[in-house]
């Protein structure tokens, strides 16, 4: 059973969708009780960084999330917007984030040579894995995912750098620290890429 | 390196799919669920749905049907037809659709746009402008599944739809949908030209050179066809198709 924490921010429903096709169950939730019990967790969302953390704190999970992630050492996936709040802070709001992962999360800034370069970087982009992780497994540098976003992470240390992906210039596009993983892009909506890339964090985790 | 995006178009009629031509003789052409698993099979970059039987008849969109629809959609998904109400476009969003596109509303009620972006961000929200060619050769935007004439210029539309925060623009074509005309560049260009949000071109591809075209010639983010992936031959028959995934990285290779 894979718990996806509902806290208001997005399209939960095709994560529930992929999961259920690579044949699992899921639980939506943003009951503490439940929460408290879950053994595997993902964090997805789209929208507004501090948005995202005053949901959080609203719904009261921010004490369930920490124990589940710090203390319990739950395998926990954060998506797009899930993955930039396993930072400290974001440049896109005043926020703390869960601060899970050391780094901060900053928009896009393009230099002259790439300024037509639109902003939110949206479409399929492949990934260049950096380091081995059974949450890339099967997967390689002709692996494509599809992104929607206009921030990125920026790890403080470089060995919780999963893999990175070129949009004028290189950045961060997965994450893990012990447990505690992200990915920027959308596997819930990237083909076999993506239900790979689930499947691994379900069964290998 | 980002790869352009190209989309299969399907417009629903009720449950069954069909293609039409200048807006005009919805043809028949098959289950959607069966086509969205088609096209599952040949990891299509993205998937638009457009149910163009709710918008006149005034109905609510068909939410369970389209629920089925977005659980087998591992691909991005957008969907437009009949959406009024930013109730509904939540209602959307929690049943599994990527992206809402906004038509007719998006004319009639414009602050929509911006309360929708402003709640689930621009990237979530697509404005569709349909244009044809009025008898003095000048274009105009039709909404209401083209039967009603707005009088204004697609490039000033796009523009007030970028203002109030629309994501991106599916530009399409009334004159050559369905008609394997090739893409109207010059409009395509023009509007490209004026707003920085993306654009997806649509109505008249009939090959791969004609994507090449909307993006290279008409600075387009994005290309979709309906006809292009559905039917085959003179005789339009029913045949759903998407090119390789290395042919299409050949074509549309961006420096």
């Amino acid at each position: 059973m894979i718990t996806i924490i509902d806290y208001k921010m997005g399209n939960i429903g095709s994560v529930v969708n992929m999961i259920k096709k690579i044949g699992y169950e899921s639980l939506v939730t943003s009951d503490v009780q439940k929460i408290l019990s879950a053994q595997k967790i993902i964090l997805p969302g789209v929208g507004h960084f501090d948005k995202a953390m005053r949901n959080l704190h609203e719904l009261n999970l921010i004490g369930v999330l920490n124990q589940k992630a710090i203390i319990e050492k739950v395998p926990i996936l954060g998506i797009c917007l899930g993955m930039q709040l396993l930072s400290e802070v974001s440049e896109e709001g005043n926020s703390n984030g869960l601060g899970w992962i050391k780094g901060e999360v900053r928009r896009f800034a393009f230099d002259e040579n790439s300024k037509k370069l639109k902003i939110p970087h949206m479409g399929w982009n492949t990934i260049n894995p950096i380091k081995d992780s059974p949450l890339l497994e099967n997967l390689n540098n002709n692996s494509r995912f599809y992104f929607v976003h206009s921030y990125h992470f920026i790890c403080q240390n470089p060995e919780d750098i999963l893999c990175t992906t070129e949009y004028g210039y290189t950045f961060v596009s997965a994450i893990s620290h012990n447990n505690i993983m992200g990915v920027q892009f959308h596997p819930e909506k990237s083909h076999k890429f993506g239900m790979t890339l689930l499947k691994n964090f379900i069964e290998k985790f | 390196m980002l790869k352009t995006r190209v989309i299969p178009c399907l417009l629903l009629n009720g449950t069954g799919l069909v293609k039409t031509q200048q807006f005009k003789n919805p043809k028949y052409i098959g289950d959607p669920i069966n086509a969205v698993k088609i096209f599952n099979e040949k990891e299509v970059d993205e998937l638009i749905f457009l149910d163009i039987s709710v918008t006149k008849s005034k109905k609510e969109p068909n939410f369970d049907f389209i629920k089925k629809i977005a659980s087998e959609a591992f691909m991005p998904f957008a969907y437009g037809g009949g959406i009024t109400r930013l109730d509904q476009i939540e209602h959307l969003f929690n049943i599994g659709v990527d992206k809402v596109i906004l038509n007719t509303i998006a004319f009639e009620n414009p602050s929509l746009i911006s309360e929708a972006a402003r709640v689930y961000g621009s990237q979530s929200i697509v404005v569709a402008i349909d244009y044809k060619t009025n008898f003095l050769g000048k274009i105009e935007v039709f909404v209401s599944c083209g039967t009603k004439n707005t009088k204004l210029k697609p490039v000033e539309y796009a523009k007030k739809m970028q203002e109030l925060g629309a994501g991106e623009i599916f530009l399409n074509s009334i004159d050559r949908e369905g008609m394997f005309k090739g893409y109207d560049i010059n409009t395509i260009k023009q509007v490209t030209n004026i707003i920085n949000i993306p654009v997806i071109a649509s109505g008249g591809a009939r090959s791969l050179n004609d994507f090449k075209l909307a993006i290279t010639e008409g600075g387009a983010s994005a290309v979709a066809a309906g006809s292009f992936f559905v039917l085959h031959g003179v005789h339009r028959a029913v045949l759903i198709t998407y090119p390789g995934y290395n042919e299409l990285e050949k074509l549309l290779k961006t420096e």
